[in-house]
């Protein structure tokens, strides 16, 4: 076994050691919790890249490189419950991703949360957050995979509330936490499922492991009700675990909440790596979700379903980005329409064509994300984009690096990384047979992004600054003169990330091409060839030009409606509300589904605890009362038994023998004469039975 | 049946009865005496002189005696010896007779002795002598010290009781 | 009727009358006398039966019958030092005056 793999749980431990150390340091001990952090994920990285480069050493052959490391974990009766890492091209790319995004959102954290008086707890989570997230992309075992995910939701909740002061971050960090809560339950039903079918958790175990040819084919043939077979059914349970952590349509509420938290830690956990967690977990336990019995048109139902609320996801998303004011909630919109997109590439083209777009996503949405977070940061903690506006004046680097980011996310075409992935999904989507809905949808999709990009970025960076005169309370202007109240430009701790990430963002999308196709075929474990020939083909051609076209008309749109006349004061009305005043609101209401679910689930479970407090209370409270009553009455009728009864009964039984005494003491007369008399009259009878009984024998 | 013995016979229960039932204490007292050497006399026709005249020793010269200064010592100006009520009278008669009744009907139904009388026996007081000095010793000694004690404790129950006189408390302390 | 037996029977009248006596008369000086008569007829049966034994060296009897006046009059001495004790507290020897141990 390699070292790299031997050594690869190093890769989750070192930030998991460094959050142990910074819990028991003190708050001000700042210097030393960002050190741990930033070199406990600089030792993951340099595991991840010998991790890696591992895997590309190996890549020759027909088969991919894979290596496990199992062992027993908890003993049940006779049988093992396994743990272990798996090393394989997924593996690999996504732990390089990770590792790699979240050494540079640590850098720029410290940036960032200097001004924080809770900077070493905020550290000591993020650690935290990286170990649980690295252990669940190493994972071999579903059930490491799942003790992993919790942790990392649990992660994911503390950062949220990290400023647990503020009533809205602790309601959205609950939020968060019930919502996905929601999803797992579907996911541990799935693995009870799939331990009670396959008898083992482990992925890759030398052909028992349960996502292998051997066991995958015994599931299909167990089949469980409506004609779905055991393999489908857990495939869309698991699946339900997926639709909570990654924001898919229904569960994708707490997404835009979560955005109450830090925005390093939206940037690293709700945009890069933890809500791509779920579409990891599709791509991992792909041999299981596309085994295609009982298939409809040729296609898994496990497949079917995740295409479909894919799609769904990312136009309903994109709708509803487009009326929203808070620069970080347009981007966590983005987000769970982008995670629609990932899982409608892998429904229809497979793990190569979802991981892509999650790679290429991860680097420029934690771009955009960061970018956000510098002009929030350069513009005194303001995130309305009504009240912002000319930054590209005061914040250059930051403009640059965020339209970089902004036209990768568009798709904008050749140079940017998005335009490639997403262009692979629609492709795959177009050829999809079941149906072209998807398709569809998808691009109307794109549509949406550029329009709604495009309105972001105009009125954040251009146009004139809107937000220094005054703000919604009417506080003039503090400070003498008006350049204290101007944005400045980003600390470089800052936007040094800002920069790498960009150009990733350029550069990756060259990775992914369809003249040369190396990531896909990389996690195929297949050797990639430069063949220019599938580029220019009529096929590949015209959907570049589609959807090409279609990024244009959008990001056009939104020029016209919000660059050309840039808003002037923050007040002013959306020339959307103008034009549909209702459909804005629909959408700026994000669909009234919160208020949906607050009318239906919400209440309905305040109802169920309030019942369960009544049954508690008046059936096994008042079971418990009457016990305790009947116990005091038991006591009750002891004592008075103990009073009336044996009492009673002693003292007459004593009276009585007093009495008998008295009678007896009436006999000692104190006559000496009357003892002799009895003794006599003994005498005599003793006597007489000697003689008359000595007679008789 | 000997004349001798039928005379003494009826000496004897005579003088029980008078012992018993006379109403004069001393009265009592000497038909007790009578009774005591018509015992004697029977001893000494029964070849046990010794015994007879211890008995004349001891019995009327010792107890007889005692029981008369008993007798006068303890007599009140109006001692008159009555008789009890009639229902105790029947118990000590009724008992009395059972007791004699059966005893008697014991001896004439034993089939123990029914041969004539031995011989006449000879027993010297060298012998008696002999006999306590060696095979009797330790009930000799023993009847000795009950005598001692006896003594001892008739002295001190009789003895009228010492009035406790006032002690002074003495000078010195 | 041989000779022991009219001794035998003596003695037993002896005894009935003492014992009749004893239990009868109210007086303490009569109940000790009929005690004393009581020993008496024992003592007479003890001769008796001396006398009249097959065995001619026992002189079992005849000890007996010593030991037993030896006792018999030290029982007498300290019955009647009681009786002259319990006459001075009660100045009176009627026995069924003396019950003070009633209960």
């Amino acid at each position: 076994m390699g070292l790299s793999v031997q050594y690869l749980w190093l890769a989750p431990a070192a930030p998991l050691l460094a959050a142990g150390v910074i819990a028991i340091s003190t708050r001000r001990q700042r210097r030393l919790a960002a050190t741990l952090a930033i070199g406990a994920m600089g030792v993951s990285l340099i595991c991840s890249l010998a991790a890696f480069l591992t895997t590309l050493t190996k890549a020759s052959g027909a088969e991919s490189y894979r290596e496990v490391f199992n062992f027993h974990w908890l003993q049940i009766g006779a049988t093992w419950l396994d743990l272990g890492w798996v090393l394989d091209p997924l593996t690999a790319v996504m732990l390089v991703m990770v590792t790699f995004i979240g050494l540079l959102i640590f850098i720029y954290s410290a940036g960032y949360m200097a001004h924080d008086e809770n900077f070493t707890r905020f550290f000591g989570f993020l650690s935290l957050f990286a170990a649980a997230m690295l252990g669940l992309i190493i994972a071999n075992s579903l059930l490491l995979f799942f003790i992993c995910w919790e942790l990392v939701g649990l992660a994911s909740y503390l950062l949220i509330g990290f400023w647990y002061q503020k009533p809205s971050a602790a309601a959205a960090a609950k939020k968060a936490f019930i919502t996905t809560r929601i999803g797992d339950m579907g996911f541990l039903l799935g693995l009870v499922w799939l331990y009670a079918s396959a008898g083992t958790l482990v992925f890759y175990d030398h052909g028992k492991g349960c996502i292998e040819p051997g066991v995958v084919a015994q599931l299909t043939h167990q089949s469980s009700w409506m004609g779905l077979s055991a393999c489908a059914g857990i495939g869309l349970l698991i699946f339900c675990g997926a639709i909570g952590k990654s924001g898919q349509l229904p569960l994708h509420v707490w997404l835009p909440d979560a955005m109450e938290g830090p925005t390093p830690v939206s940037a690293l956990i709700h945009a890069a790596t933890m809500v791509a967690a779920g579409v990891f977990l599709v791509a991992r336990m792909y041999p299981l979700m596309e085994e295609n019995t009982g298939a409809i048109e040729g296609v898994s139902p496990a497949l079917m379903v995740i295409t479909w609320i894919g799609a769904l996801t990312a136009v309903f998303a994109a709708c509803t980005a487009v009326a929203q004011t808070d620069i970080k909630r347009i981007l966590a919109y983005s987000t769970v329409s982008q995670l629609g997109y990932m899982m409608i590439g892998l429904g229809t083209g497979g793990v190569g064509v979802g991981m892509f777009h999650l790679i290429t996503h991860a680097f420029f949405k934690a771009l955009l994300f960061l970018g956000a977070g510098s002009v929030i940061h350069g513009c005194h903690e303001q995130q309305d984009i009504r009240r912002l506006g000319g930054v590209r004046k005061y914040m250059p680097l930051t403009f640059a690096t965020y339209a970089a980011g902004m036209m990768a996310l568009c798709g904008v075409p050749l140079f940017f990384s998005g335009f490639w992935s997403k262009d692979d999904i629609l492709h795959s989507a177009a050829i999809w047979e079941p149906s072209s809905g998807p398709f569809y949808l998808g691009l109307f999709g794109a549509l949406l992004t550029a329009f709604y990009m495009t309105r972001q970025v105009c009125l954040v960076f251009f146009g004139a600054y809107r937000g220094g005169a005054q703000d919604d309370h009417g506080h003039a202007a503090t400070n003498g003169h008006a350049g204290a109240n101007e944005p400045h430009e980003s600390p470089g701790v800052m936007t040094g990330p800002l920069v790498i990430l960009a150009f990733f963002a350029v550069v990756l999308g060259f990775f992914g091409t369809p003249a040369w196709p190396w990531f896909q075929h990389y996690l195929e474990g297949r050797k990639a060839e430069f063949e220019f020939g599938n580029l220019v083909n009529a096929e590949t051609l015209t959907l570049l030009l589609r959807s090409s076209i279609i990024v244009l008309a959008g990001i056009a749109a939104g020029w016209w409606f919000y660059g050309r006349k840039p808003f002037t004061a923050d007040h002013e009305p959306d020339p959307l509300a103008r034009l549909q005043p209702d459909l804005f609101t629909l959408l700026e209401r994000k669909f009234f589904v919160d208020e949906f679910y607050e009318t239906t689930v919400i209440r309905f479970n305040a109802w169920l605890a309030r019942a369960c407090e009544w049954c508690d209370r008046w059936v096994v409270g008042a079971a418990v009362e009457l016990v305790g009553y009947v116990a005091l009455g038991a006591s009750w009728a002891s004592r008075l038994f103990d009073e009336y009864g044996v009492n009673l009964g002693f003292d007459s039984g004593c009276d009585q023998l007093k009495r008998g005494g008295r009678i007896f003491s009436r006999w000692q007369s104190g006559q000496a004469q009357n003892y002799l008399r009895v003794i006599g009259v003994a005498l005599a009878a003793l006597l007489l039975l000697l003689a008359v009984g000595g007679k008789g024998s | 049946m000997q004349p001798g013995f039928i005379i003494l016979a009826l000496l004897l229960v005579g003088g029980a009865l008078g012992a018993m039932f006379m109403r004069n204490l001393v009265h009592c007292a000497l038909c007790l005496a009578v009774t005591f050497a018509g015992l004697a006399a029977l001893y000494l026709q029964l070849d046990a002189e010794f015994v007879g005249f211890t008995q004349i020793l001891v019995y009327i010269g010792a107890v007889a005696m005692l029981i008369v200064f008993a007798i006068l010592l303890t007599r009140n100006s109006d001692a008159q010896p009555r008789f009890h009520s009639f229902g105790s009278a029947w118990i000590g008669a009724a008992v009395a007779i059972v007791v004699a009744g059966s005893l008697i009907a014991s001896v004439f139904s034993s089939a123990v002795i029914l041969h004539s009388a031995s011989g006449r026996r000879a027993l010297t007081v060298k012998q008696i002598g002999v006999q306590l000095m060696g095979h009797y010793v330790l009930p000799l000694e023993v009847i000795g010290l009950l005598l001692t004690a006896a003594l001892i404790g008739a002295v001190i129950i009789a003895m009228p009781e010492k009035k406790p006189e006032k002690k002074s408390t003495p000078p010195h302390r | 009727m041989s000779p022991l037996y009219q001794y035998l029977i003596l003695s037993a009248l002896l005894f009935a009358i003492g014992l009749a006596g004893a239990l009868t008369r109210r007086n303490a000086i009569l109940v000790l006398i009929g005690i004393e008569l009581m020993l008496n007829a024992a003592n007479l049966n003890f001769i008796a039966f001396w006398r009249f034994s097959p065995q001619q060296e026992t002189q079992i009897g005849v000890m007996f019958a010593i030991f037993s006046i030896g006792i018999a009059a030290a029982e007498a001495a300290v019955g009647f030092a009681l009786i002259l004790a319990v006459f001075r507290h009660y100045r009176t020897t009627q026995l069924d005056k003396m019950d003070s141990l009633k209960g």
